[in-house]
């Protein structure tokens, strides 16, 4: 039974939270604000909160410099490629430790986690040497596969303690029915897992977004997703802070967007299934 | 539901990702070993097909003697301390205020998860330009305001300012997580205590902790893996000055700005040998709590 | 058709051997009852007639046919679950349409059989709702459902009542007995339950430890139990097993008589003892009684309401012909 609480007590943890949310959240709304401005007032002393001459220069500016629709396409390639593929690949992996599970299950998914500790720069050169030799140097193949590997430990992860959470009584039962092991996959297992697929999807999908070791060194031009984007305005235009905005708002508005609409998923995704 | 049949099908199902996951861990290793043994200059016209150079430990001893090696790995060792500490802490208080009823949870929410949805490309410009910049962020206005003499963080403080970035990306995951967790405790448990005469700060630590141990742990792990590896952070902000390279970005330095694939690979060798140790630190705690 | 035998199957895990060698023989139309406490194998036997876990050694005959190895699927068996193990995404319908789905049923041959097993179970009103709408009931039917659209050769049933309440554990028990006469099918059904298995077998086969200690009609067990085992687990209240002096008159090392067949009388019983709790049903009254002599306690029906209280002095008198006489092994001595 919950207590009634006072009113009074009530205020007091709304004011607290609200301020803690409002302070953790003002980077990106300072960010998003400053887009709107002028570069003098972006940087005028003391600062302009609302009271500013909005304009969308800025976007324009940042569009017309670099080509954002080409970096913006390569990220939704990338990470929705990556994420796909990889959920392909762990479900059927997921399947079998969740529910034929043998003594060395639980150490292979702590193995499988394991190689996420492989630090990616001790391995930077050959990767990048194979890349070179594949000719598969500046491309989304490339880049596909690679964040697919960096993520597959944690989506067959999700997807295990997501399975979990199915009796096994169910699948018994589809295989009493006459199921054949794709059917049982395809038609009981999958959508009962929908809610926790869709977490692991949108959870991995916005790791690889904001994955910025193998993109930042393996693409140049072509493959180029998002964050080699905002790399580029690392200095010195990065002392335009109106346009750093600007450019910094495109980059993380598809996901902030995404995270709006499908928050339910995303909180229980961001908990990577591991708690309940 | 263990028949033979099932269970040939498991290890057909799990061979893909078993046989990928070994792929990649072994192929980019060995080849990693490799070059460590080996002199590997590309710039001065190294090539491996025309056969490398064996120089024995010779790259090993140069990266451990090298006076960059033992500062990296302190720096990295205090980033990922640091960020842990704060998030783990901070995380605790705040997901025990956002337990508590109140108007709004909802919105509170997603200001308080925001940030983890932002590139670490983009945090760290943002933080690095518009608010540690010594001239126009927005500390500087506020240090100003007070009559103090604005700071230049990333150069003056910049562990802490870096440390200061990446907790604020990883807060939300923290929180989450453990708020999740605290939700998922039985109240009856705590109104049992408190009927056997528990003050609130001896519920929080004979029952609230001990809930959340589970929850620690795998923030302490994800967050583990995370960080050891941070990287955009301080490519954008420092790119390795001031005394914030970490292992990470001293072997990127020596294989991707000054090409010595030998020496860089020795690094990553050790890089790897430090991820190891945490590792095994780690999977120890976790094997066990992953089974409650 | 459904006659199934197992000849001679074992079943490990690991080192346990949950069953042991055994033997048995299910004939077409039969409704047999495994019975035993928990942990006795009973659902693990189940299991391996299913074909969800495989025999260690030993052939399972399904209609004359070698089905040892067969897939689930392949057996022609149907199987209620404990938990219903009803589909949550998929509407009742659909649900009970599943199976012949996956036998690639043209639709119209589908919906009639689904139609007609849903007004059999009185599910037709329910058709479009999801399982999580239903009652505890209504989900047990739509397993039933999905188990009779395949027209399958055998049920098996795994404790399919232990998650109702008590009043519609009776109606769905009578149900499933009609159920059995309408369809003259063979059916399984584990349980630990001696009630349901009294009530609704034709055969009951009592487990223990994954052996076999009895197989027959509810009555012949009730009857004629074959040790000590089956003695005490069939029956309720438990029958009273008495050793020493009082068994030795009888020139045996146990012997068993069933609380009602001990009558209360005004004096000159031929033992007595204290009244401990008395349950008072009104059409019964079970006396459990301390300070014989024979054993810790006694339990005695009476007939109606008998008026003693707790503490009271109580006068017995077995019916001598009801004894059951068993040997050092525990073993019935004929």
């Amino acid at each position: 039974m919950a207590r009634a609480t006072t009113t009074r007590r009530k205020i007091i943890t709304t004011a607290a939270a609200w301020a803690i949310g409002f302070t953790i959240f003002f980077p990106i709304l300072w960010t998003i604000l400053t887009s709107f401005k002028t570069e003098a007032q972006a940087i005028s002393d003391p600062p302009v909160f609302l009271f500013f001459d909005w304009t969308l220069e800025n976007y324009a500016v940042v569009q017309e410099r670099s080509n954002y629709m080409r970096f913006l396409w390569n990220s939704v390639i990338i990470a929705g490629g990556s994420t796909v593929l990889g959920v392909l690949i762990a479900v059927p992996a997921a399947w079998s430790m969740a529910f034929v599970p043998s003594r060395r299950t639980k150490d292979i998914l702590l193995w499988m986690l394991s190689t996420k500790m492989l630090p990616a720069v001790g391995v930077l050169y050959p990767i990048y040497l194979i890349c070179i030799e594949l000719g598969l140097l500046d491309s989304r193949i490339a880049l596909v596969v690679i964040l697919m590997l960096i993520n597959l430990p944690i989506i067959v992860w999700m997807l295990y303690t997501y399975f979990k959470e199915i009796p096994g009584e169910i699948l018994e039962a589809a295989r009493m029915d006459g199921a054949s092991l794709k059917e049982e996959i395809l038609y009981v297992l999958t959508p009962m897992a929908i809610p926790g697929i869709a977490s692991t999807l949108l959870l991995n999908f916005i790791l690889a977004w904001n994955e910025a070791f193998w993109t930042l060194n393996l693409t140049a031009a072509k493959a180029a997703p998002l964050t080699a984007f905002i790399a580029s305005y690392s200095s010195p235009e990065g002392l335009f802070y109106a346009k750093l905005s600007a450019a910094s708002t495109m980059a993380i508005a598809p996901i902030l967007i995404l995270g709006w609409f499908s928050q339910k998923q995303l909180v229980r995704g961001l908990t990577f299934g591991a708690v309940k | 539901m263990a028949t033979k049949a099932s269970r040939s099908a498991a290890r057909m199902m799990m061979a893909p990702a078993v046989i990928l996951l070994l792929g990649w861990m072994l192929i980019p290793l060995v080849l990693t070993l490799f070059f460590s043994f080996k002199k590997f200059l590309p710039l001065r016209g190294d090539r491996w097909e025309n056969g490398l150079e064996w120089v024995g430990f010779e790259n090993y001893v140069r990266f451990v003697s090298s006076s960059a090696f033992w500062p990296s790995v302190i720096t990295t060792l205090i980033i990922v301390g640091g960020v842990l500490v704060i998030t783990v802490c901070l995380g605790i208080l705040l997901a025990m205020l956002l337990d508590q009823p109140m108007w709004g949870q909802g919105i509170v929410r997603i200001l308080v998860i925001a940030p983890f949805f932002v590139m670490p490309t983009v945090s760290a410009l943002v933080w690095k330009n518009m608010f540690m910049d010594a001239n126009n962020g927005l500390f500087s206005h506020l240090w100003r305001l007070f009559g103090a003499e604005p700071v230049s963080w990333l150069s003056e403080a910049s562990l802490p300012s870096i440390i200061l970035i990446v907790s604020w990306q990883w807060l939300p995951f923290a929180t989450l997580i453990l708020l999740t967790a605290i939700q998922s405790l039985d109240s009856e448990q705590l109104e049992a205590a408190e009927m056997d005469g528990a003050s609130p700060l001896a519920r929080f630590g004979h029952i609230v902790l001990p809930h959340l141990s589970r929850a620690v742990t795998i923030v302490i792990l994800i967050q583990t893996i995370f960080l050891l590896s941070v990287f955009a952070e301080i490519f954008v902000t420092t790119g390795g000055a001031f005394g914030s390279r970490t292992l990470t970005y001293l072997i990127f330095q020596r294989v991707l700005e000054s090409q010595n694939v030998g020496l860089g690979s020795a690094g990553g060798v050790y890089a790897i040998i430090l991820a190891n140790i945490v590792a095994i630190f780690l999977m120890r705690i976790v094997g066990k709590n992953l089974d409650t | 058709m459904g006659k199934i035998e197992l000849k001679q199957v074992t079943k490990r895990f690991g080192d346990a051997e949950v069953i042991p060698p055994l033997d048995l023989t299910i004939h077409d139309g039969e409704f047999t009852v495994f019975v035993g406490p928990s942990g006795c194998g009973k659902s693990t036997l189940l299991r391996l007639i299913a074909g969800l876990e495989d025999i260690t050694s030993g052939h399972i005959e399904i209609d004359g046919k070698d089905a040892t190895t067969l897939v689930p699927a392949k057996r022609g068996l149907a199987m209620v679950f404990q938990s219903y193990a009803l589909y949550p995404h998929m509407s009742v319908r659909k649900n009970i349409a599943f199976p012949l789905k996956m036998a690639k049923m043209d639709a119209a041959e589908i919906d009639r059989r689904v139609e007609g097993a849903a007004s059999v179970l009185n599910l037709t009103a329910y058709l479009d709702r999801r399982p999580g709408q239903l009652s505890g009931g209504q989900r047990q039917r739509v397993a039933i459902g999905r188990a009779i659209v395949r027209e399958p050769s055998a049920f098996l049933f795994d404790e399919p009542l232990s998650n109702l309440d008590a009043a519609l554990r009776v109606g769905m028990r009578m149900e499933i007995s009609e159920l059995h006469k309408k369809l003259d099918t063979t059916m399984i059904y584990v349980t630990h339950d001696q009630v349901e298995a009294m009530t609704m077998a034709d055969k009951i086969v009592v487990l223990q430890a994954g052996v076999i200690e009895q197989v027959g009609s509810p009555l012949e067990l009730y009857r004629a139990p074959r040790n000590t085992f089956v003695a005490g687990f069939i029956g309720s209240p438990k029958m009273n097993l008495l050793t020493g002096p009082e068994a030795d008159k009888h020139n045996a090392h146990t012997i068993g008589i069933r609380p009602e067949h001990i009558d209360v009388v005004q004096s000159d019983g031929v033992w007595q003892g204290t009244v401990g709790v008395a349950e008072h049903l009104g059409s019964d009254t079970f006396f459990h009684i301390h300070n014989t002599g024979l054993a810790e306690t006694m339990t005695v029906r009476a007939i109606g309401d008998v008026s003693l209280r707790h503490g009271d002095t109580i006068h017995l008198s077995p019916r001598m012909d009801e004894f059951h006489r068993f040997d050092k092994a525990g073993l019935r001595i004929a």
